[in-house]
């Protein structure tokens, strides 16, 4: 995945505003930064929701916007929230996605692995936060994605569940899947990221791997990430 | 422990399978939506039963025939309406503030398939609409004219219609917030049932105003079924004019449709 130096209005706001970075196949990459740094934007340019003002972004050598068609199978994309009819079941929803893929994942392998299974009967609207967030991470991958977009994953979900969010995720990319990682949780981009990407106002102000930015673990990411993001600070009289 | 292989092996079915796929999805959840079936069902059904199954046909100018035989085509017009618009913009409205048509951006659904899914879940809920309303008529002793020519009028009208009035619902859920397509779509299923000549001829109108109601496509789709099967022929001009309008709204909704 590449992007050169991309620029994404909404009317005169640069949302993003040159930003570059480029994510290897089969790692796992972390763009982490404040609410607004531009994170999300970023990554929906790479799934083709946003169409950049200027600069270049491939995935898979492919235009996210131009190509869309055909770049559309091979990404999983989890969203932030939501991403299902308020009726629909569970395992109805999973199965429906499956259906739209050539060669899926098996479902019922799938729902033991991120224990849906007690839940695969309820309707969307009742699942607690902690199922929708599994129910979304399955229909990111249940496609046999190449890269695999997932949007702060982990949130909402008890110690249990996140590590075993975080095996999966290692999983993935043990199996050849180019994971992206949009998260605000330094420990988990600390221990699953290949790759950090620190993004504020727009761009990348900071890249490297954990063991690079923390110093050899001299010093925590998230202090790092502290140090990085601070705001200026005020004159005092 | 559960020894799931992730490893890529991405791939879009067949386009027809995900066109059914979505069009199943879209019916199950329709007929699982209580106000959805209100509007797509029991509104019709109602009204036929008090304008054919009761004295009130024969006090309100529905057309020149018997009552039960103008109240059954002008009643189709109104069940198309329902779902082609009402329900399709409402639906439609919602799935994107819940995030589903985003969701279904990012998957190997196209924008092809998913309004040719959508087209087919709302043909389906109009045969089970057609079976009801038509076997309701004729228990109440509808007589239509005109045999193959009635039933060909009346296909098209139906087809005809739902793509007009399927585009107007897309269009307005594609610039609209869902809440204000939620309004915006009952509002206007209202004022056509009332002033677009859905129940009431476009001659029983001021003759003023006969001139824009004569326009509206509410008009061409109850006349069209109207002349269909009261008077048993197929109803090109309405076609035409369900047509245009379907072209017109088409192109409006390609150029306004978004994934987000």
């Amino acid at each position: 995945m590449e992007i050169d130096n991309l620029v994404v209005r909404y009317g005169e706001k640069a949302a993003v505003n040159g930003l570059s970075l480029t994510v290897t196949g089969g790692t796992v990459a972390s763009v982490l930064g404040p609410n607004g740094a531009g994170k999300t934007t970023t990554v929906e340019s790479c799934e083709g929701f946003r169409r950049p003002y200027s600069g270049r972004v491939r995935v898979l050598g492919l235009d996210p916007v131009a190509d869309h068609d055909a770049l559309m199978p091979r990404i999983g994309v989890m969203l932030q929230e939501g991403g299902a009819w308020s009726g629909v079941r569970a395992l109805e929803m999973l199965r429906y996605v499956a259906t739209l893929h050539t060669h899926p994942l098996d479902i019922p392998a799938l729902v033991e692995r991120l224990d849906l299974g007690t839940c695969g009967r309820t309707p969307y609207r009742r699942l607690s936060g902690g199922q929708k967030q599994r129910l979304s991470f399955a229909l990111a991958i249940v496609g046999r994605p190449e890269v695999a977009f997932l949007d702060e994953p982990t949130t909402g979900l008890d110690p249990h569940g996140r590590r075993e969010i975080w095996q999966l995720i290692r999983d993935l990319r043990d199996d050849g899947v180019t994971v992206v990682l949009t998260t605000h949780a330094m420990d988990e981009a600390e221990q699953l990221s290949d790759q950090v990407h620190v993004v504020s106002a727009g761009k990348v102000i900071a890249s490297g791997s954990p063991d690079e930015l923390t110093e050899h673990h001299t010093k925590s990411l998230e202090d790092v990430y502290l140090a990085l993001t601070a705001p200026p600070k005020r004159e005092t009289r | 422990m559960t020894t799931a292989t992730y490893s890529p092996r991405p791939g879009s079915a067949p386009w027809p399978r995900k066109v059914l796929a979505h069009a199943r999805m879209e019916f199950r959840l329709l007929i699982r939506n209580g106000e959805q079936l209100l509007l797509a069902l029991v509104i019709p059904l109602g009204l036929l039963l008090l304008l054919g199954g009761t004295g009130l046909g024969n006090r309100l100018p529905l057309g020149d025939g018997a009552p039960i035989d103008d109240a059954v085509p002008r009643v189709l017009g109104l069940a198309v309406l329902s779902s082609s618009f009402t329900s399709l913009a409402i639906a439609t409205g919602f799935e994107r503030r819940y995030g589903v048509i985003k969701r279904l951006g990012a998957s190997p659904l196209s924008r092809t398939g998913l309004l040719a899914g959508k087209i087919g879940a709302v043909l389906a809920v109009q045969l089970i609409q057609l079976a009801v309303l038509a076997g309701t008529g004729f228990a109440l002793g509808w007589d239509p004219a005109g045999g193959v020519d009635a039933v060909l009028g009346v296909v098209l009208m139906v087809l005809c219609g739902t793509a007009a009035f399927g585009s107007l619902g897309l269009l307005m859920a594609g610039v609209l917030r869902a809440e204000a397509t939620l309004a915006a779509a009952n509002l206007l299923y209202l004022l056509l049932l009332v002033g677009g000549a859905i129940l009431t001829p476009v001659d029983e109108y001021p003759a003023g105003l006969q001139g824009v109601v004569r326009l509206l496509p509410s008009a061409a789709l109850a006349n069209g079924l109207a002349n269909a099967t009261v008077e048993g022929v197929i109803p090109w001009a309405a076609a035409l004019s369900l047509a245009l309008w379907a072209v017109v709204l088409g192109y409006l909704v390609s150029r306004t449709f978004r994934w987000d």
